[in-house]
């Protein structure tokens, strides 16, 4: 098929095609961007452990308000969110378990409280654990049945990527300060708690959002996979945001092709063709890729290829 | 921690051997739900499929807090959780070898897989400058979207008989745990004792200083792939009982509590089998109570509320207890320095009556006279110094631990001086945190190394106790 046969079913089926490729859109471009300072600041594992954490609190604000109304559920698991922070911070500071044991701990407790509040109060909460591992993005959108415009739940998305997108602009320079150099960012006169703060309410804002529509486990991917890829290809944090951005409109785009022919599910689709150009990007980097080294290494034997940086500290 | 290891075992074997006669295969064919009478039928063992699910969660707590132990002090803890979801695309493979649920080729396909991932990971890691946390959230992420694709493009194929039963391998449920899966996590238990037991130095140099254990000659890389190939398998085979995310709970949450219970690895592994086993077992017990409950949450939790114990009241590591020695050092430290300041007060006017006003006490504190009152309060209170209107006396007792203080103080001052050639006028700082800490046996050390002086560098007397 040619790509104008694609628009053409676009917008034939905006049901089906249009509303979930614009959420899957929305989606992955807020986690890339949010994704690429985690990546920075070493805590990609924190946002696997807040798309999991954040559980109980949309179980319970459910509860208490008895509504899938955006706005309870989004504070629920806000607080969840934080909440996730400050036990990893308590258990890690204060005792000599290391960070990526305090997340494990952390993520696993809160999780199995919702599972269990879920099973416990299964019958009054509409919420499955099938579209918390696997998403509901190819789940029909109500469109316009409101003589709205745009669908409420991509309506609620868009402003949640144009938040972020505006917070990540606004203290684009802070958050790069604070993000490699905490020292300096506190001699700058700058909060790095604050700036670490308000990052992770930026993240769990992102992951509750994109959450519903890809999945727990599939929205780490989404925050990851971008920033990863780019890093593979250039240094800087501006081109890097950049490239994450078309990472996460090509990974949306060529999933929702792959989902149509083969018949998988959206979000997952997405995930594969997003890691593919990720395997593509280690294979094939102009820069540090596998085919270079192994091109160099064969062109002269002797000559040692150059050590990442995790090695270099190493032999230092 | 074979020794504790076995013993468990056999203590199973030996509830296992006087079986009563057959109720039902699994604890989920059990359709009671009074949650009395399971618990009477739990704790009895009056029905067989109780007593596989008891003896798959002891198998499971034990196995999985032997390997946990060794990703805890590697600061891997995560790679658990990046292994368990890694082996989806390898179920997915081992169910369509054949269309049915045939334990063993989705258990290899499971193990490959995730063995795969593994690799993945240190294969990133070593060749691009992504750190490890983003290269165990990539693995983690794309393995699943391969796995999720993979099922899915099966389950297309409309061949496919039963698959619903792969979700048993993504959310756990220890009540569909039959005889055969058992005898699975025993032979996978088995092979990770046998090989620590063989290997248990090696791997604790490995663990610990790679670099030390590459010196020594060790195959390191070896140690640490089959320690990987154990982990996966262990991960695999607990995968039905507590699921995909939870796994990561039985690794890591035992093991970080015992890594706050003790300084020594070998007592870590015992501990963290103890704890992995009474979390298992009583994860087991709870969610037996009604038939609809998940059992690895409830194994979850339990080992957290573990944690959580350990967290607040372990011996050495617990918060509450450091806050409470924290304490006590900080007062007896408070109080030395007020009877060091009413020594020295006395002292400066050539012990020249006994009592001290508050207003002294203050002036060589160089603090509000308010602050003066309360530090004397404490002392009051200990019964090393009495106050009479505006006079301050110490009691014998308070006089004797003023002039050791004073002593400590301007012997280590001497000391620093003589014997390490500090500056005179640099040692003091330092003299003021150690003279709360000096014993008498470094006391008397110092003395006799200082040929028992009389004045420290500032020429001070050194009072005699």
């Amino acid at each position: 098929m040619m790509a104008n046969s694609y628009l053409e079913m676009l917008f034939k089926y905006p049901e089906q095609l249009g509303w979930p490729i614009l959420m899957g859109l929305l989606v992955s471009s807020a986690c890339a961007l949010v994704g690429c300072f985690l990546m920075l600041r070493r805590m990609a594992l924190v946002g696997d452990a807040i798309s999991h954490s954040v559980l109980p609190g949309v179980v319970i604000a459910f509860m208490i308000s008895k509504s899938r109304d955006s706005v309870w559920i989004f504070l629920g698991a806000l607080v969840a969110g934080i909440l996730t922070t400050v036990m990893i911070e308590v258990i890690h500071a204060r005792t000599r378990v290391k960070e990526d044991a305090a997340i494990g701990i952390t993520f696993t407790t809160l999780f199995s409280i919702g599972v269990i509040l879920i099973s416990l109060y299964g019958g009054r909460v509409d919420l499955d654990l099938d579209c918390i591992l696997y998403g509901k993005l190819d789940v029909a959108f109500a469109a316009t049945e409101s003589g709205a415009w745009l669908p409420p739940r991509i309506f609620f998305m868009l402003m949640v990527a144009l938040a972020v997108g505006a917070l990540l602009i606004a203290f684009f320079k802070e958050l790069v300060v604070c993000s490699f150099d905490d020292g300096l960012a506190a001699s700058l006169g700058l909060n790095p708690g604050l700036f670490h703060f308000g990052l992770m309410c930026v993240l769990s804002l992102t992951v509750v959002a994109g959450f519903e529509a890809v999945g727990a486990v599939l929205v780490v991917a989404m925050l990851i996979l971008p920033g990863a890829t780019a890093l593979l290809l250039v240094d800087r944090v501006p081109p890097m945001l950049g490239l994450s951005l078309i990472h996460a409109l090509l990974s949306t785009i060529g999933g929702a092709v792959v989902a149509y022919h083969m018949n998988w599910p959206s979000a997952a689709a997405m995930v594969v063709v997003g890691s593919a150009l990720f395997a593509l990007a280690w294979l094939a980097s102009p820069r540090d890729g596998l085919m270079r080294r192994w091109f160099a290494k064969s062109q002269s034997p002797n000559l040692t290829t150059p050590a990442p940086a995790s090695k270099m500290e190493l032999d230092l | 921690m074979s020794a504790t290891t076995r013993a468990i075992i056999l203590g199973l074997a030996a509830l296992a051997l006087g079986a009563p006669p057959v109720f039902a295969e699994r604890i989920g064919d059990i359709v009671t739900t009074d949650p009395g009478e399971q618990l009477v039928k739990f704790l009895t063992f009056s029905d067989p499929g109780v007593r596989w699910t008891v003896l798959a969660a002891v198998l499971l707590g034990a196995a999985c807090g032997l390997v946990g132990s060794f990703i805890v002090v590697r600061k891997m803890a995560l790679l658990g959780d990046a292994i368990s979801h890694a082996v989806l695309p390898g179920v997915a493979l081992g169910f369509a070898w054949n269309m049915e649920k045939d334990a063993v080729a989705i258990l290899t396909g499971a193990t490959a897989a995730g063995m795969i991932g593994a690799l993945t990971i240190g294969a990133i890691r070593r060749t691009t400058k992504i750190k490890e946390d983003a290269a165990l959230g990539i693995v983690l992420a794309s393995f699943f979207a391969i796995g999720i694709c993979a099922l899915k493009s099966i389950e297309n194929t409309g061949r496919a008989g039963n698959i619903s039963g792969v979700n048993h391998f993504l959310f756990g449920q220890a009540g569909a745990l039959n005889q055969s899966d058992v005898v699975v996590l025993a032979i996978v238990f088995a092979l990770v004792c046998l090989f620590l037991a063989v290997f248990c130095r090696q791997l604790l140099a490995a663990s610990f200083n790679g670099e030390f254990a590459g010196v020594l000659g060790l195959p390191v890389r070896w140690l640490d792939n089959a320690l990987l190939l154990l982990l996966t398998m262990v991960i695999v085979v607990s995968l039905q009982a507590v699921g995909v995310v939870l796994v990561s709970a039985m690794l890591v949450t035992p093991a970080a509590t015992a890594y706050l219970m003790t300084d020594r690895f070998h007592r870590m592994l015992s501990y963290a089998v103890l704890f992995g086993v009474i979390a298992a077992w009583s994860g087991a017990l709870l969610s037996f109570l009604r038939t609809d409950l998940p059992t690895g949450p409830f194994m979850a939790l339990s080992a957290s509320a573990m944690f959580c114990i350990a967290y607040l009241f372990a011996p050495r590591q617990g918060t509450i207890l450091r806050w409470l020695r924290r304490l006590r050092r900080e007062r007896r430290v408070r109080e030395e320095n007020t009877l060091k300041a009413i020594y020295k007060v006395l002292e400066n006017r050539d012990f020249d009556g006994e009592s001290v006003s508050f207003e002294e006490l203050a002036q060589i504190r160089r603090e509000p006279v308010e602050t003066a009152q309360t530090r004397t309060e404490f002392l009051v209170h200990t019964g090393e110094a009495t106050v009479d209107g505006d006079s301050i006396h110490l009691t014998p007792p308070g006089l004797q631990r003023a002039r050791e203080v004073v002593r400590n103080h301007r012997l280590w001052e001497l000391y620093l001086t003589n014997e390490a050639d500090y500056a005179p006028d640099h040692v003091h700082d330092d003299a003021e945190k150690i003279e709360h800490i000096l014993g008498e046996e470094a006391v008397r050390a110092l003395e006799r190394q200082l040929d028992f002086p009389e004045t420290d560098p500032h020429g001070k007397p050194i009072p005699t106790v």
